[in-house]
């Protein structure tokens, strides 16, 4: 075995906070050290202390955020899922639907959501629309492989016992999918909570509903770089949990029988 | 009296595929009820291509196959059902070995309880009764090669085809399992047509066998193996299971040889 293997378990999240404690200090010393100015840099006690005394402003913004990321993902799973389900009936409809999903994916959001905010009365659900239009295609990519990548030795199984199409697709399809649509559903947890900030910068919407993004813009413009890092933080915070709990359904969906959830061999 | 009908029969069938190869050129082969027919060959000769005719999953280019006489894999006789272990043990990775044992039953719409009573059985019988609630991935290959035969026998086929089971196992865990599946045949009785590249093992097994040549893949030699059954572990020490691979050892270096000089 690698030595890779040897590490012990808490490794796994102790490194990483190690890391982060070393470069926080050396930031805070650097900051100290040189005196710059909040204005240009604050220094991490100066971003906690922001994130404490503006509590209130920015739970307000995160919840909107990460509403629109949590939204916008769930739907990105059904129509994910939904379109894959459709592509994996025939060849002929995912030979002539595919190219425009990848025309979704190839698209600059910045470039489409300045057409959707004003097509779409309700902000919100512009916003939504446009984190949905960011994280849908890794779901329908993976998904849809997956339908497709099905043990031909099994296909033949079923084919000899009759199976119908519904149970060729419920007993054997799907399952096998499941790893290819964890895979998805990876990388669209990250990408909805970037469709959301970014949709929400183009919109700039504020007032009432403001998100973490339009926190920023104004935080800019007004120069309090504190609120600016602080509201980054809860972006980044937001991501990586968002990161965690996709993490967590796949490990439970797939620990007890696929190679890329089992725990280290003994 | 007329005689029984051939369980399966393949009358003058070839197969060509899509991008050309001819892997089986116009063969004629009847497996008569009751009896254990090794298909032995080398590698790329059409032995799987031919046992996938047999099950009905591909269609021959020339020829017919008939099935008790039918021009079709009878559907819904419970008496003729037809089932086949691939050459991987296939299994579902995500379902236990007894989700995956009663597979075929499910798919036949059988209820959960006659089905589970039914894979037990099955997985009683290859000697894998205490490991039904395991995932596939804990069994070693040997033991996911028992489930496979368990899946195929929880229908209780007419007809089991074997597409060299074991041929991707150690020579003790095949000699092993050889000397298992011969016990089973011989107590459920029943219809088998095995693939295989091993000698020994068409030998030991078969009431007959039926050698195969390559390029194209066609049948050289059907040799009758009139041993008593079940056979024991003596059989492979006797002078006839010796002289028989000695036979079908000429038959298979004649077929190679003709290749060679081509
Ligand atoms: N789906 C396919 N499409 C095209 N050619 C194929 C296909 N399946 C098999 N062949 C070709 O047909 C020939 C016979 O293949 P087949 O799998 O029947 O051989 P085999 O006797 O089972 O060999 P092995 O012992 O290696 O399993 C080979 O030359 C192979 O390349
Ligand atoms: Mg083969």
């Amino acid at each position: 075995m690698t030595p890779r293997d040897e590490l012990p378990r808490a490794f796994g999240w102790l490194a990483p906070v190690g890391v982060a404690a070393v470069l926080l200090g050396l930031w805070q010393g650097a900051v100290t050290a040189w005196d710059v100015p909040a204005y240009l840099v604050p220094s991490p006690a100066r971003v906690a202390a922001t994130l404490w005394t503006d509590r209130a402003l920015l739970a307000d913004s995160l919840r909107v955020t990460a509403g629109i990321a949590l939204t916008a993902l769930a739907i990105a799973i059904v129509a994910g899922v939904a379109t894959a389900l459709l592509f994996a009936q025939s060849r002929v409809i995912e030979a002539s639907l595919f190219p425009y999903a990848i025309l979704l994916q190839v698209t600059p959001i910045v470039a489409i959501a300045p057409l959707i905010i004003i097509w779409v009365q309700d902000t919100r659900v512009a916003l939504v629309l446009c984190a949905v239009v960011v994280a849908i295609f890794p779901i329908i990519s993976n998904t849809a492989l997956g339908l497709r990548s099905v043990d031909p030795g099994l296909a033949d199984l079923f084919r000899m016992s009759r199976a119908t199409r519904w149970q060729t697709l419920w007993r054997l399809r799907i399952p096998g999918a499941l790893p290819y649509f964890f895979g998805g559903l990876r990388v669209a947890s990250g990408l909805a909570l970037i469709g959301a900030v970014v949709a929400e910068f183009v919109a700039g919407t504020g007032g009432q509903g403001a998100g973490l993004a339009y926190q920023i813009l104004l935080a800019g413009i007004q120069l309090n770089v504190p609120r600016l890092f602080a509201a980054l933080v809860l972006i980044a915070a937001t991501g990586v949990v968002f990161f965690a709990v996709t993490n967590a359904l796949a490990r439970a969906a797939l620990s007890r029988w696929h190679e890329s959830e089992l725990p280290p061999a003994e | 009296m007329t005689a029984a009908p051939s369980v399966v029969a393949v009358e003058g069938a070839a197969k060509t595929y899509a991008n050309g190869t001819c892997a089986l050129a116009p063969v004629d082969l009847a497996v008569a009820p009751g009896e254990f027919v090794a298909l032995l060959g080398p590698s790329g000769c059409g032995k799987t291509t031919l046992l996938r005719m047999a099950a009905g999953l591909v269609a021959p280019t020339q020829g017919r196959l008939s099935w008790w006489g039918a021009d079709h894999v009878p559907a819904d006789d419970p008496a003729r059902r037809i089932a086949m272990v691939f050459q991987s043990p296939t299994l579902m990775p995500w379902s236990r070995v007894l989700a995956n044992a009663r597979l075929p039953l499910d798919l036949a719409g059988a209820a959960r309880a006659e089905g589970d009573r039914a894979a037990r059985d099955a997985l009683a019988g290859v000697g894998l009764a205490d490991v039904a609630d395991r995932y596939p991935r804990e069994l070693s290959g040997g033991m996911q090669m028992r489930v496979s035969i368990a899946r195929a026998l929880v229908v209780a086929p007419a007809l089991l085809l074997m597409d060299e089971p074991f041929g991707a196992l150690d020579e003790f865990t095949r000699h092993k399992l050889d000397a298992e599946l011969n016990a089973l045949w011989h107590t459920r009785g029943g219809t088998v047509l095995f693939v295989t590249h091993s000698i020994q093992e068409a030998a030991f097994l078969a009431t007959r066998v039926v050698v195969m040549a390559a390029r194209p893949g066609r049948i050289i030699a059907d040799v009758p193996v009139p041993a008593a059954q079940p056979r024991t572990p003596a059989y492979r020490g006797s002078a006839d299971f010796a002289a028989l691979c000695a036979r079908l050892s000429a038959a298979v270096a004649q077929a190679s040889g003709e290749v060679q000089a081509q």
